[in-house]
């Protein structure tokens, strides 16, 4: 394994030899933002290691594999039925590609009202610097002590950019479909930039897949603006293969009364790492973010929110669950901080977890930073089992023991999955953890996924 | 109600702390600073053998080698550590007579109401007196001895029990485990020493009173406790200090040994003097205490009621290693004015069938910061491991804090792990119920108080239990956020 010194200073040497690359198309508020973030990046010690905030997660044999690192665009052939894989049944989307963190460049002109604009974040970058300036790099600032961010920032050259101005309805849910395809083992950075405005109104969909068996390793930024009164959905399906790892970071910047809910769904993945950062910047917003992830193998992931209460009579509440098999790995750390005089805040936060073998491990922080006194918050986290009477309950109505087992994980992840608004994409999901619990999931992709024992 | 409320919480910060006074009796120091020397003259003055004076040197070198921790949710100054005096002893006479004790001495532990003369043996508990670095009586020593039970300062076991003391010395908190502890490993001058023979029931409450007098001193002390098969002890700790400007250090070890079939009860009533309502002065309380549950259904519980110190660093833990074995963690902790605590437990899940639970119930008040940091591990050959935490914090008060951490490791799938936690005020409705009834909003608080912190304080030695409640009620008498 490469040493952290090592790892940290191959950065240092790509940052100043592809400078020229990285900053060619690329409009100025990006490139803007390079030289002080990997500043940043060196600052905090490079890659995050031993850090609080990764205290469960060590990512030096991530970060020790050989990738490539493309600093500019290289077209892949992409089958564009491949995005069938991704369609849900009676949902029309409009679908948007990015390969290997890329603005895929046949992506086919989505049916939007003309006042939304959705186009690759370098395109944007140059045709509205002064929006880019307003948001870019503003929210992912949230994230003081993570260098794999400012990473992100210093080496982001595209990704996908979404401005819904004020007062417009976006019917049509965004799909952004994340492909990765290489021939050989490949790092890519992706950035993304959602600004909605006042009274505006968006859901989108993101599905990560791979494409190719190398290893990938995505670091993938995500700011998200929400103005006055706008309403976001956002869910996230990831589903890789066993050799492709994810650091996500999303970052929620929210106004008055404007609400924000997503559903991240992990079903298959080497290493995930989800990054969640939500700040309440006024009163009446409200932050729901639900999870679910089933683990099998030894795959890892870890999720890590912080939400930020910093006005008064905000919500948020979170609630992640798990089920872990093999010899998988779960890391679920949360923090609620409210602020001083964020009075009247209501925030709660769950996690709860299913171990099935005694090799796999659940590491659960659930923490409360309070400094206002009229608030609500609680937290609550639980290990265990499935219930042991509701099986014989079960089973002395005549189901056999595996189906009976099967009933309950899914009652169990059904729990986060009816948070889901959009129907169609609710029984998808829903059909998706049912094969995926059977085990049917890896075997109906086999041809990509790989999975290694 | 509004104006009512502020008078209240006016009231709660001009409490004033009682034990601050400072006694006038001649000190027996070393200088300040500390060095391989000192620790030579602190082994020398207490005659101790070669091996301990190698273990306290082993611990200074490896001390040398450490930072000091800065991952709590605390603001602790710079600490000067050669500022510190290490050792400070009241002078008095060979003799173990009561007569012969210092009549300073005595008043000090009457007015702190601590029965050290055997005539008060209606409270029917034995004490261990300790000032700044010594021992200054053990009373009830020889009905103890009847049974086998030893109960006696730390340095006098080593001058006549050096077996058991280096059996048992290090073996559950070794001086590598962390800063404090290898600055206690190293300086530590006095404590106490408890251990129940086999099969003995020990008739009496032990109790060890600690109490910081002389200046500029640091408190290091040392308590080890070992209960042989089938023994019970319960064993409670105070805490007082006077009231300076300048903060002082206080960083003890406790270990505790359980084997089979034993239950040890420790007890702590904390209240160092918690610095001035502007912050000034206060000890700062920076302690390792650990149990191990060795044998098979041992148990050991903890109870703290911390109110005092300018901060608090504890952590009081159990290693559950016996099969069955069960511990159990009850605290209430108090912070107002600019105290900050950051304490909490530990349980780790090593034999089969272990329990453990966990309660702990802050309360926060004026510019204060109190956290609850817990851990609860479960190995993976652990099987059947069972752990309920619950952590509520109670705020007084928009401009203090109160912060939970909890981490949960769990390796095994048969373990059952649960922890929940709250954070609130006291509802205006409940007040206003009380008030309905004709209870006054200052006694309804005290109602609400002595309630939440109820599950805590039952589990406290009756005696104890009663100071605890005057001192809750002390600090935070009718205080509503």
């Amino acid at each position: 394994m490469d040493s952290l010194e090592k790892i940290n200073a191959d950065f240092a040497t790509l940052f100043r030899d592809g400078r020229t690359l990285l900053d060619k198309g690329c409009g100025a508020v990006i490139n803007g933002c390079r030289e002080e973030a990997f500043r940043k990046f060196v600052d905090l010690g490079g890659i995050p290691f031993k850090k609080e905030e990764y205290s469960y997660l060590n990512l030096l044999p991530l970060f020790s594999r050989d990738y490539n690192v493309v600093l500019k665009y290289i077209r892949q052939e992409v089958d564009m039925n491949e995005t069938f894989r991704c369609a849900v049944t009676n949902l029309q989307t409009n679908p948007v590609l990015t390969v290997n963190g890329w603005w895929f460049d046949e992506n086919i002109e989505p049916e939007i009202p003309e006042e939304v604009v959705i186009c690759s974040l370098r395109e944007a970058s140059v045709k509205y610097p002064d929006l880019l300036a307003r948001h870019y790099n503003h929210y992912a600032s949230a994230a003081r002590n993570d260098g794999l961010v400012a990473l992100n920032t210093a080496f982001a050259q595209d990704g996908i950019f979404v401005y819904v101005p004020d007062d417009v309805v976006m019917e049509r849910p965004l799909q952004i479909i994340n492909l990765l395809r290489a021939n050989t083992g490949l790092m890519a950075f992706q950035r993304n930039l959602i600004i909605l405005g006042k009274n505006a109104r968006a859901s989108v969909l993101v599905c990560d897949h791979t494409l190719s068996e190398q290893e990938f390793l995505v670091n993938n930024t995500t700011e998200v603006y929400l103005g006055p009164r706008a309403r976001m959905e956002y869910y996230q399906v990831q589903n890789q293969h066993l050799g492709a790892s994810q650091i996500n970071s999303l970052f929620v910047s929210e106004h008055r009364n404007s609400v924000f809910e997503s559903n991240l769904v992990t079903l298959y993945g080497g290493t995930i790492r989800n990054n969640m950062y939500v700040a309440m910047n006024e009163e009446g917003g409200e932050c729901h973010l639900y999870g679910m992830y089933i683990l099998d193998k030894n795959q890892i992931v870890d999720n890590f929110s912080y939400i930020d209460h910093i006005a008064p009579h905000c919500i948020s509440n979170e609630h992640f669950k798990g089920v872990m098999d093999d010899a998988s790995l779960a890391n679920f750390s949360g923090c609620i901080r409210v602020r001083p005089d964020a009075q009247k805040t209501e925030a709660y936060q769950a996690n709860n977890n299913l171990l099935l073998t005694d090799t796999a491990r659940v590491n659960t922080k659930p923490q409360l930073v309070i400094d206002a006194d009229d608030v609500k918050c609680s937290h609550g986290a639980t290990v265990g089992q499935l219930d042991e009477e509701a099986m014989f309950y079960l089973r002395s109505r005549g189901i056999g023991l595996e189906e009976a087992r099967m009933m309950m994980m899914f009652g169990f992840a059904h729990d986060i999955i009816q948070r889901v608004k959009l129907e169609p994409l609710r029984v998808e999901i829903d059909n998706l953890i049912d094969k995926r619990l059977r085990g049917e999931l890896s075997k109906c992709h086999h041809c990509v996924m790989k999975c290694k024992k | 109600m509004a104006k009512e409320q502020e008078n209240i919480i006016q009231e709660v910060t001009g409490s004033e702390y009682k034990y601050g006074f400072v006694t006038n009796v001649e000190t027996e120091t070393i200088g300040k600073g500390l060095n391989e020397e000192v620790i030579r003259m602190i082994s020398a003055k207490k005659e101790e053998p070669e091996w301990l004076l190698e273990f306290r040197l082993n611990a200074y070198r490896h001390w040398l080698t450490m930072k000091m921790p800065r991952w709590a949710k605390l603001d602790i100054p710079e600490i000067d550590y050669q500022d510190i005096v290490y050792y400070a002893a009241p002078k008095q006479k060979e003799s173990k007579q009561w007569e012969d004790v210092d009549p300073e001495l005595k008043a000090t532990f009457d007015k702190l109401g601590i029965p050290l003369s055997e005539q008060m043996a209606l409270s029917g508990i034995a004490v261990d007196a300790v000032m700044d670095s010594v021992s200054v009586k053990t009373t009830f020593k020889d009905t103890l001895a009847e049974r086998g039970v030893i109960f006696c300062s730390f340095s006098e076991a080593v001058r006549n029990h050096p077996d058991l003391v280096r059996k048992y010395l290090g073996s559950v908190v070794p001086y590598r485990d962390n800063y404090f502890a290898a600055l206690n490993s190293a300086v530590f001058s006095d404590g106490s020493f408890v251990y129940i023979p086999k099969g003995v029931r020990c008739p009496m409450e032990l109790s060890t009173y600690f109490r910081i007098n002389a200046r500029n001193t640091g408190q290091f002390e040392r308590t080890l406790i070992v209960a042989e098969d089938d023994a019970y002890v319960s064993y409670l700790e105070g805490c007082t200090a006077p009231q300076r400007d300048e903060n002082q250090l206080h960083a003890a070890i406790v270990e505790i040994v359980v084997e089979k079939n034993a239950e040890v009860k420790y007890s702590t009533v904390q209240n160092w003097y918690p610095g001035d309502k502007e912050g000034k002065g206060g000890i700062y309380n920076f302690v390792t205490k650990r149990g191990i549950c060795r044998g098979e259904n041992a148990k050991l519980i903890w109870a703290q009621v911390e109110t005092g110190s300018a901060i608090t660093w504890k952590y009081p833990s159990t290693i559950l290693k016996g099969d069955g074995s069960v511990s159990e963690f009850y605290s209430v902790a108090v912070t107002n004015n600019y105290q900050q605590a950051d304490t909490g437990t530990k349980m780790i899940h090593i034999g089969n069938n272990t329990r453990s639970r966990i309660v702990s119930k802050g309360i926060s008040a004026g510019y204060s910061s109190n956290s609850y940091r817990g851990k609860v591990k479960v190995v993976k050959t652990c099987r059947n491991a069972r752990n309920y935490s619950q952590c509520d914090s109670l705020l007084l008060g928009d401009k203090c804090g109160a912060h939970t951490f909890p981490y949960l490791e769990i390796e095994n799938s048969t373990a059952q792990v649960e922890h929940e936690a709250t954070t609130s005020k006291i509802g205006e409705d409940q007040i206003f119920y009380c008030n309905q009834r004709g209870i006054s909003t200052e006694d309804a608080v005290g109602l609400i108080i002595k309630g939440y912190a109820g599950d805590v304080l039952n589990k406290m030695p009756m005696e104890f239990a009663v100071e605890a409640q005057k001192l809750l009620q002390i600090s935070l008498e009718g205080s509503v956020g």
